[in-house]
């Protein structure tokens, strides 16, 4: 049983199936994303003047991977186009390459990861806050911290403004009143960063578990019904697009703004 | 020429499919949208059964508040242990029974149902496909549904039971009520939402895309467009509940604060969290989905209604365009009226006067539909079978689910009316003698088409003249107790709410609003022995139900009669062509009182 239009474009339409399919699919994606940035322009309206940090996150970093995911983009389309063309040698170079770059972003994102997950700000009993990175623990319980001392959350608040001195900072067990990482649970904006980058890294995951799958064994299609296969390869570009362009909004909402 | 000659030789299940599957692949891990669809019918029906008990149990309670609960009770103190200790309903398990009740209905019963079941049964065989658009893709969001289920189900049987913060699950409460079964219902949402997303994606791409030949827009049957516009609601709604739900979860698990506040207390301690939250940020996501939610459960009713309507009516639907565009509207408006559900929030009056007027903007198409559907009636030759009966009672009382609705719009009276009985009262008569009516009616209607035979018609009376009592007898005093006063979420009926009287207390319920709880109570017995025949006469018709003996029973002019019966895998034997709108009913100077849209048209 065949059903009609998987391969060849419906004429009134204009589109085959999994075409449709993945625009609709990326509709409602723009309905999820929408509520997660939507909930984000409401939480920040309604912070509390002072509370909402700025500059927490690396802009070098962010930039390479914007630049990462373009690069990405790119080389999607050259694969779909070296389909189109025959070219199947490419189309493995180009695909290979989009799987490598999606690959050094998740890792330049892991590292942004530890970073946030390792730093600490441990407020001490003499009211003061300690906030740096830890460096170890000790046997004692006293935790070392590289990093500075401040009087108020306050100053903490801008992360581009210059501030004093790092340095590495022992803190006696006795001395802490309350220890965090800047994990979600840290503030609403880190709530905000992790749930929607994590968000953002789930679907990189997902497409480049496919992008893997039409690299690797499915490229074996290319043999057997190549026209369907780089139909393939498009709907699975049209996906990594639409990911890419959520990152183009991401950046500027969490790393500049 | 017509159908009926060529079904005879066809009439047999074993011939119809064409290759061996073996039993698991054929009803377990099955492509096929039929079997896809009988799998939603019965898992749905199993869940419409099990959330019916679940009120049961809380009726009985609200009526006879600490006494242990007939027949049931021992039971339920084995499998839950302390949350319902000599069989007697805790407060906490009458609030997780609550939100399990709606969640169940809503989630797991009545869109699994109308949508899942009738929008993959029919759809392809209304259109005049051989299958849905993407047939795996089909079998996995059952599947997904069937874990969702599952997890909703486990979560009764975990320490602390099941959700108790209702199906809205507002925060803080549902973030602080120390039971994981909260997190149980976000992981259970999750999986369901992702199934009526894979659902939905594929409904309206195979309406789009595999339509036969002839078949244009303004020619498909009203049913296949009331599931275009709901499949389009659940793509486009779902997903910021989706959002809202990973938040709740990272809320319970990861610590974090969407919606909690600063300065949040919990049993008088201050809570360890960062704060910054907003609860009124998840109402606004719950309600963006649950609102355009009750579209989609009336949508399909609406387009089960039509067919069977103009079937009975032996003539064409009045107004089909109106009523299309109409239902296309419900679906754009349905966006954009969800804060009528958080008038009590303190909004603003220019945005509650914004929502008022898209609420009673929102009215007008389903007045037309409804309208549409009744002028249809007009100077048809009505059979009144049993079908037929659901969906002229569908009429009357979606009427009334529909009117009470207004007095809730507005945002003056809903100050009033908001969180009580009435409110109840009113989505009950929408979603129950309303949607689910119109499910019933829909069941005896393609019985025949799924297996060859027909239902009882003597039982399907029976079962129809029994709940049309019994619902009215359980919902219609809902209003007078909501309009009384009496809040929906007591656990012991208002019992203790009204203990104190006399001059300068305001609030008490009188001796006979209470007391309506006795009446509701046994109108929901009277409901739930109604349904006996209706589960009795579904399983003996499967076997023993008289046989049909044509593929078109009920003389239908629409492409799901014009293939074998049942249909094979694939569904028609040759690929259909229409020539005609879906309702050729009575056509002057026709041969016969129907005219199915395959019939090629007379050469002069």
């Amino acid at each position: 049983m065949e059903i009609a239009y998987t391969v060849h474009p419906r004429p009134d339409t204009g589109v085959y199936n999994a075409k449709l399919g993945m625009w609709l699919f990326l509709a409602s994606e723009v309905m999820l994303f929408g509520g997660l940035f939507s909930s984000y322009i409401l939480l920040r309206a309604g912070a509390l003047p002072g509370t909402w940090p700025s500059g927490w996150l690396s802009v070098p970093l962010g930039t390479l991977n914007t630049i990462i995911l373009a690069l990405s983009a790119v080389t999607t389309l050259l694969a779909w186009y070296s389909c189109k063309s025959g070219m199947f040698d490419k189309f493995k170079l180009f695909q290979g390459l989009t799987i490598l770059l999606a690959v050094v972003f998740l890792g330049i994102k892991s590292y942004e990861y530890r970073d946030k997950l390792t730093h600490y700000e441990v407020e001490l009993k003499n009211g003061q806050l300690a906030d740096g990175h830890l460096v170890r623990r000790e046997a004692s319980g006293a935790v070392v911290l590289h990093g500075r001392l401040v009087q108020s959350r306050a100053e903490l608040m801008d992360g581009r403004k210059a501030h004093g001195e790092r340095q590495e900072l022992t803190i006696a067990k006795a001395d802490i009143v309350r220890m965090q990482n800047y994990g979600p649970a840290h503030n609403t904006f880190l709530a905000l960063y992790f749930t929607l980058t994590g968000l953002h890294a789930l679907h990189i995951i997902g497409g480049l578990v496919v992008m893997s799958y039409l690299w690797g064994p499915g490229s074996r299609m290319w043999k057997t019904n190549p026209e369907r296969f780089t139909n393939r390869v498009e709907v699975a570009g049209l996906f990594w697009h639409f990911v890419d362009l959520v990152w183009i909004f991401l950046f500027p909402t969490l790393y500049l703004i | 020429m017509q159908a009926t000659t060529q079904a005879i030789p066809h009439t047999f299940p074993d011939h119809a499919a064409h290759e061996d599957l073996g039993f698991w692949r054929k009803y377990v891990f099955s492509i096929d949208h039929k079997v896809i669809g009988v799998q939603y019918g019965f898992t749905a029906l199993g869940f419409l059964l099990f959330g019916f008990f679940l009120m049961l149990m809380m009726r009985w309670q609200m009526a006879h508040p600490g006494q242990p609960i007939p027949v049931v009770g021992p039971l339920l103190t084995a499998l839950l242990g302390d949350m319902a200790t000599r069989g007697i309903m805790s407060p906490e398990l009458y609030n997780s029974f609550g939100a399990m009740h709606g969640t169940i209905m809503v989630f797991l019963a009545i869109v699994p149902l109308a949508v899942g079941a009738y929008g993959n049964y029919l759809v392809p065989l209304q259109i005049g496909a051989n299958d849905m658009a993407f047939p795996k893709l089909n079998m996995m969001s059952y599947q997904v549904y069937f874990v969702g289920g599952v997890i909703m189900l486990v979560s009764f049987f975990i320490p602390g039971g099941a959700a108790q913060a209702g199906w809205t699950s507002y925060p803080p409460l549902s973030t602080s009520i120390p039971t994981d079964g909260q997190t149980y219902w976000l992981i259970g949402m999750v999986f369901l939402i992702t199934s009526s997303l894979l659902g939905s994606v594929n409904i309206i791409a195979t309406i789009i895309q595999l339509r036969a030949p002839g078949l244009t827009w303004m020619r498909l049957p009203f049913h296949v467009w009331a599931q275009f516009t709901a499949a389009f609601l659940l793509l486009l709604a779902f997903p910021p509940l989706e959002a809202a739900g990973v938040m709740q979860l990272m809320d319970r698990v990861a610590g974090t604060s969407f919606f909690l506040p600063t300065g949040l207390a919990v049993g008088g301690n201050l809570a360890n969290i960062s704060g910054g939250g907003s609860p009124l940020l998840w109402q606004h996501l719950f309600w963006f989905l649950a609102h355009p939610e009750v579209y989609v459960l009336i949508l399909p009713a609406l387009g089960i209604i039509t067919e069977i309507i103009a079937n009975n009516t032996r003539k064409p639907i009045w107004g089909y365009r109106s009523m299309v565009y109409s239902a296309l509207g419900l679906g754009f408006m349905s966006f954009l009226v969800w804060a009528h559900h958080m008038y009590l929030t303190g909004m603003g009056t220019k945005i509650a006067t914004f929502f008022q007027t898209t609420t009673m903007i929102i009215s007008i198409p389903s007045v037309i539909i409804l309208t549409c559907l009744l002028i249809s009636l007009w100077g048809g030759s009505i059979r009144l079978n049993t079908p037929m009966l659901f969906a002229l009672a569908f009429l009357p009382m979606f009427g009334i689910g529909g009117l009470t609705g207004l007095p809730l719009g507005f945002s003056a009276s809903d100050i009033h009316l908001h969180d009580t009985y009435y409110v109840i009262g009113h989505f009950h008569y929408v979603v129950a003698p309303g949607t689910i009516f119109a499910l019933f009616a829909g069941i005896y209607f393609w019985f025949p088409k799924l297996t060859g035979r027909r239902m009882s018609e003597y039982w399907g009376k029976v079962h129809f003249w029994g709940s049309f009592l019994f619902m009215n007898l359980v919902f219609m005093p809902m209003f007078i107790q909501g309009l009384a006063g009496m809040l929906r979420r007591m656990s012991d009926g208002g019992v203790q709410y009204s203990a104190l009287k006399g001059t300068g207390v305001s609030g008490a319920l009188s001796e006979t609003v209470i007391g309506l709880n006795h009446f509701i109570l046994w109108g929901a017995v009277g409901l739930a022995i109604a349904q006996v025949p209706f589960i009795l006469n579904l399983f003996w018709s499967i076997r023993h139900g008289e046989r049909v003996t044509s593929d078109n029973p009920w003389d239908s002019t629409t492409l799901e009669w014009q293939t074998p019966t049942p249909p094979p895998h694939g569904n028609f034997l040759t690929p259909p062509s229409v020539y005609r709108m879906p309702y050729e009913y009575s056509v002057p100077g026709a041969a016969k009182d129907f005219l199915p849209q395959n019939e090629p048209p007379v050469k002069p």
